[in-house]
């Protein structure tokens, strides 16, 4: 194993952590869809960055940023019905970045495995992920309360808004940090998918929230052996993992 | 009784855009009186504790003394079943929040008639009373002198309507707390509240159940006789 494969690793395994954490508040908000929105409009920004030769990440996390401000903006008004909004930008985010994604790297904005990681890349990765485990960690009672109930939530002198676009930019985080791994087709089901399977196991709030961040964890790990033993592409050998590990949830009967 | 104000309202008005929720609402309470809220459905009961909770934006004047500290009940939520949180979550989670002892928890699942066992079931899972008696437990955390309820009873029949109704009077003997809920229930309301107020986006008539609840006034308030509400079963 080179330097490089343990950057790798180890900063997928702490992304793999932050977005199974924040998955699991995400399924109980539910906002899967709202995910994978965000996660597409990755793809313009992915694609700008290739084609001039900018970081993709920063690309990505740019027009991910004008995303979350965009959705929170909609989650706010009442009178538009969100699902057909949110459809026109999810395809419309695609259907950009495919066109200016330059055809050589459209596969990996895709569907992640962008070549080699830095050493800031790194650094970059460990730090992101503790804050967005720190800050879940700090709002987590907040999030609760709100999940239950936002007109309580706001009784108990929480502004809901507030703490709405907090949890959509620690989202945002998440998905910057799987981009390079799965793509912005694929980062979004290492959010949900963990915390899917993690549900039908667990049934209190802890265990749920753990289960999440370890099912996403051992779906980069094995992901990350089988690959590298058959010599495969990462980012669809770790989904099919939680994909996986999801299917053989559902055999666990449910009260 | 005492004699000391614990809330003075003037001239509140709510508007939704175009749409005036309450207007020209004044009245004054004092301190441990049990004020039931009446008025027909859409008449801004709701609206009116949201105001007094300040989580609304309203106009007009509100005041509370400075050490106030409000409990609120809301009226129902649509608690997804599926969320895996139970009562001692949200506790925990409120006691995080305001700086309240964890230590302050267990006694207010007790003082509901809850259990612990009660409290580490999905929310989702317990029953119509113990739900409600679960949302009175979580207003108690931190120890209100004001409890704002608004139609506690709403969602479960009468042997529990009963429950609830009972269990927040004896509350109210036990902290010395002042009531404030809105109610549909006009015999619940003769029983227990010391004060009601009429309320059709205005205020439409105040005082004690025996002076305000007459035939007439109902009346008026709900629009033709026998029109008004009472709860069947």
């Amino acid at each position: 194993m080179s330097t490089n494969d343990i950057y790798s690793i180890i900063s997928a395994i702490m992304a793999a952590g932050a977005a199974g954490l924040v998955g699991g508040f995400a399924l109980m908000k539910r906002m899967a869809l709202a995910g994978d929105v965000i996660s597409h409009i990755a793809l313009p920004g992915l694609g700008l960055a290739l084609l001039y030769g900018i970081n993709p990440l920063l690309g990505g996390a740019a027009t991910l940023a004008l995303g979350i401000v965009l959705i929170w903006r909609l989650e706010k008004k009442t009178g538009l019905t969100t699902e057909v909004t949110i459809g026109v930008i999810f395809a419309s985010s695609v259907a950009l970045g495919a066109l200016i994604t330059p055809k050589e790297d459209l596969v990996e904005a895709l569907f992640g495995g962008f070549e080699n990681i830095t050493f800031e890349g790194f650094i970059f990765a460990v730090v992101v992920s503790l804050v967005v485990v720190y800050m879940l960690w700090r709002l987590k009672s907040k999030l609760i309360l709100a999940l239950f109930s936002p007109e309580l939530a706001e009784a108990t002198r929480v502004n809901t808004n507030l703490l709405n676009f907090y949890f959509l930019l620690l989202f945002g985080l998440a998905i910057i940090l799987g981009l390079r791994l799965l793509g912005a087709i694929l980062v979004g089901s290492l959010i949900i998918i963990p915390a899917a399977a993690a549900r039908q196991l667990t049934h209190t709030l802890g265990a749920f929230l753990t289960a999440s961040a370890v099912i996403s964890i051992l779906s980069v790990i094995f992901g990350f052996v089988i690959s590298t033993k058959y010599g495969i592409t990462l980012g669809p050998t770790v989904v099919c993992v939680a994909a996986l590990i999801f299917a053989l949830s559902l055999f666990k009967s449910k009260k | 009784m005492p004699s000391e104000k614990i809330l003075i309202v003037r001239n509140l008005a709510v508007k939704f855009g175009e749409y005036t929720a309450l207007e020209n609402v004044s009245f004054e309470l004092e301190k441990g009186e049990n004020l039931a809220v009446i008025g027909p459905n859409g008449s801004g009961k709701t609206v009116l504790l949201k105001s007094l909770l300040n989580i609304i934006p309203h106009e007009g004047e509100i005041d509370w003394p400075t050490d106030v500290r409000l409990g609120y009940v809301p009226q129902k939520i649509e608690a997804d079943r599926h969320l895996p949180i139970n009562l001692k979550n949200l506790l925990s989670a409120k006691a995080d929040i305001l700086k309240i002892k964890k230590s302050e928890i267990n006694p207010v699942i007790e003082t509901v008639g809850l259990t612990k066992e009660i409290s580490r079931v999905s929310i989702g899972h317990l029953s119509g009373g113990q739900f409600q008696k679960a949302l009175i437990a979580f207003a108690l955390l931190g120890r209100p002198n004001v409890l704002l309820l608004d139609e506690p009873t709403a969602s479960i029949d009468q042997p529990r309507e009963e429950q609830i109704y009972e269990l927040v009077h004896r509350l109210r003997d036990k902290y010395n707390l002042t009531v404030i809920s809105a109610s549909h229930d006009i015999s619940f309301v003769q029983r227990y509240a010391t004060k009601v107020f009429c309320l059709n986006k205005s205020g439409v008539c105040f005082g004690t159940p025996k002076e305000v609840l007459d035939t007439k006034v109902l009346e008026k308030l709900y629009g033709g006789p026998h029109k008004y509400y009472h709860h069947l079963h």
